[in-house]
């Protein structure tokens, strides 16, 4: 028999348990429930994810009776370009997620291309895009098979006349994605691992900052996104994703897309994600690699 | 088209067979009993569940679900079957999982404070990460029967 009674620890215990109920602080409770670093960051299309692709996780850290908001702030400096996007999102219940974001990509080089090939004076793209996402079924942390979620973005480009001028068909269009996630517990030396994959519709090309559509094809493709994640511990997340790209324009070559990142989630209200970002051939411009920066807050 | 529909098929099936061999870990049943002893034994084990309780009754989210219970014997049961499941040699004698939190409309949230709190728990007593996510591992399964799914 191994079994014993710990009487006195018990006994100690029971009084703080009525007082602790008379007094009934409200410490916790304010920010969402959801475990430390599940609710992802705020991607460059302003979903829940990692930095360039959606997960299926929902944004903030509400849980089924909880509402929850999220504020970000991002900038990716690559070789010739700079993105900068100010998103927002709130997320109800756990359930649905809508999100808003901005995108501003600063030209850098190509304005020169642009002036001299197309007579075009414009250092800067910009484009909206506003998201939801639902959480069909599923949960990350305690179902076996994972979160599954399904999502709309609605692109729209605020300044088109580069990207028409080199051939795209569209300055709005909506990219539809399904997505799955993952955490599993003590997978690799003990440490937690996130696994997400998506599939995404699109016709968008470079995201939807070139437009959408183009004169090799104008259709919907379906492309390949994953990411991956060990959690060294509860606030700090390193991994990479990888995301598969459409090719529309014969104007320029579009490649696929990857990076490798590493998130510091000190506090529930708190996230910072740093990451090398390799976007491959942008607009004529090769080899595009730089680093990525967010921040994100969450309410 | 076609190449870009070959490598979305090539790595959607990467990804897929990725998912079900990291998933088939899940039903691997590890016998040795190295988290036991990570945890500090049984009396590590009653630590970690007496700070658990302190912590469940400081929050609102959780507290007023476990108003007027026998703590005695909540500790004790806990705590053996924490025992258990990490290895050690103890034996559960408390009642089913699904019996005793059949009525009480456990949400998702509620679940998640508690699982915060035990590893706000273990982390007071300063168990490695490793063996927090091993515990919380073996407790996964439990968790259709406490929210009665
Ligand atoms: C992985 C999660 C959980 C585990 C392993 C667990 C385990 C246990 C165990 C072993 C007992 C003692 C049973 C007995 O004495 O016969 C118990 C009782 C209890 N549990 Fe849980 N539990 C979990 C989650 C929860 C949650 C989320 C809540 C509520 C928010 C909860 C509320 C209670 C209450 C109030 C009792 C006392 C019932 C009574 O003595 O009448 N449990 N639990």
């Amino acid at each position: 028999m191994t079994r014993f009674f710990n009487k006195p620890r018990a006994v100690r215990v029971a009084p703080l348990l009525i007082l602790g109920l008379l007094a009934s602080p409200s410490a916790m409770a304010d920010i969402g429930s959801r475990i430390w670093a599940t609710g992802g960051v705020t991607s460059i299309e302003g979903s829940a994810g990692g930095g360039l692709v959606p997960w299926a996780l929902l944004g903030s850290y509400a849980s089924d009776e909880e509402w929850g908001g999220t504020v970000a702030l991002s900038r990716a400096e690559v070789d010739d370009y700079t993105l900068s996007v100010t998103g927002a999102g709130i997320n109800w219940n756990n359930r649905i997620e809508v999100t808003v974001a901005r995108q501003t990509l600063d030209l850098d080089s190509l304005a020169f291309t642009l002036k001299d090939g197309f007579g075009l004076e414009q250092d800067e793209l910009n484009q909206d895009i506003f998201g939801v996402k639902v959480r069909l079924f599923g949960d990350a942390l305690y179902s076996p098979w994972g979160q599954w979620s399904a999502g709309l973005q609605y692109k729209r480009q605020r300044d088109f006349t580069v990207p028409e001028a080199i051939g795209a068909r569209n300055d709005s269009g909506t990219d539809v994605y399904f997505s799955g996630s993952k955490v599993f517990f003590a997978a690799v030396f003990g440490r937690n691992l996130l696994v997400n994959a998506t599939v995404r519709g699109t016709r968008a090309n470079q995201g939807g900052l070139l437009g959408f559509g183009g004169d090799l094809n104008n259709g919907y493709e379906f492309m390949a996104e994953a990411g991956a994640g060990v959690f060294i511990n509860r606030q700090w997340l390193l991994g990479a994703e990888y995301r598969q790209k459409p090719d529309n324009l014969s104007f320029a070559r579009e490649d696929d897309w990857w990076d490798v990142f590493i998130a510091w989630v000190p506090d529930r209200r708190f996230a910072v994600t740093a990451a090398f970002v390799n976007l491959g051939d942008v607009a004529t411009l090769t080899d595009q690699q730089g680093v990525y920066l967010s921040l994100q807050g969450s309410f | 088209m076609g190449r870009s529909l070959a490598k979305t098929c090539t790595i959607l099936l990467a990804i897929t067979m990725g998912l079900v061999l990291s998933g088939c870990q899940n039903f691997q049943r590890e016998p040795d009993n190295s988290l036991y002893l990570q945890l500090g034994e049984r009396s590590g084990i009653a630590n970690i569940v007496e700070d658990l309780l302190y912590l469940i009754v400081d929050d609102d989210r959780i507290n007023a679900q476990f108003k007027g219970i026998n703590v005695a014997q909540f500790h004790s049961n806990l705590t053996d079957q924490l025992c258990e499941l990490s290895g050690g040699p103890c034996e559960y004698s408390g009642r089913d999982m699904r019996e005793v939190h059949q009525s009480m409309g456990i949400t998702n949230t509620q679940f998640n404070a508690l699982a915060e709190n035990l590893i706000l728990a273990m982390e007071e007593n300063n168990i490695p990460t490793a063996a927090q996510n091993r515990l919380i591992k073996r407790l996964l399964p439990m968790y259709p029967d406490i929210r009665h799914l």
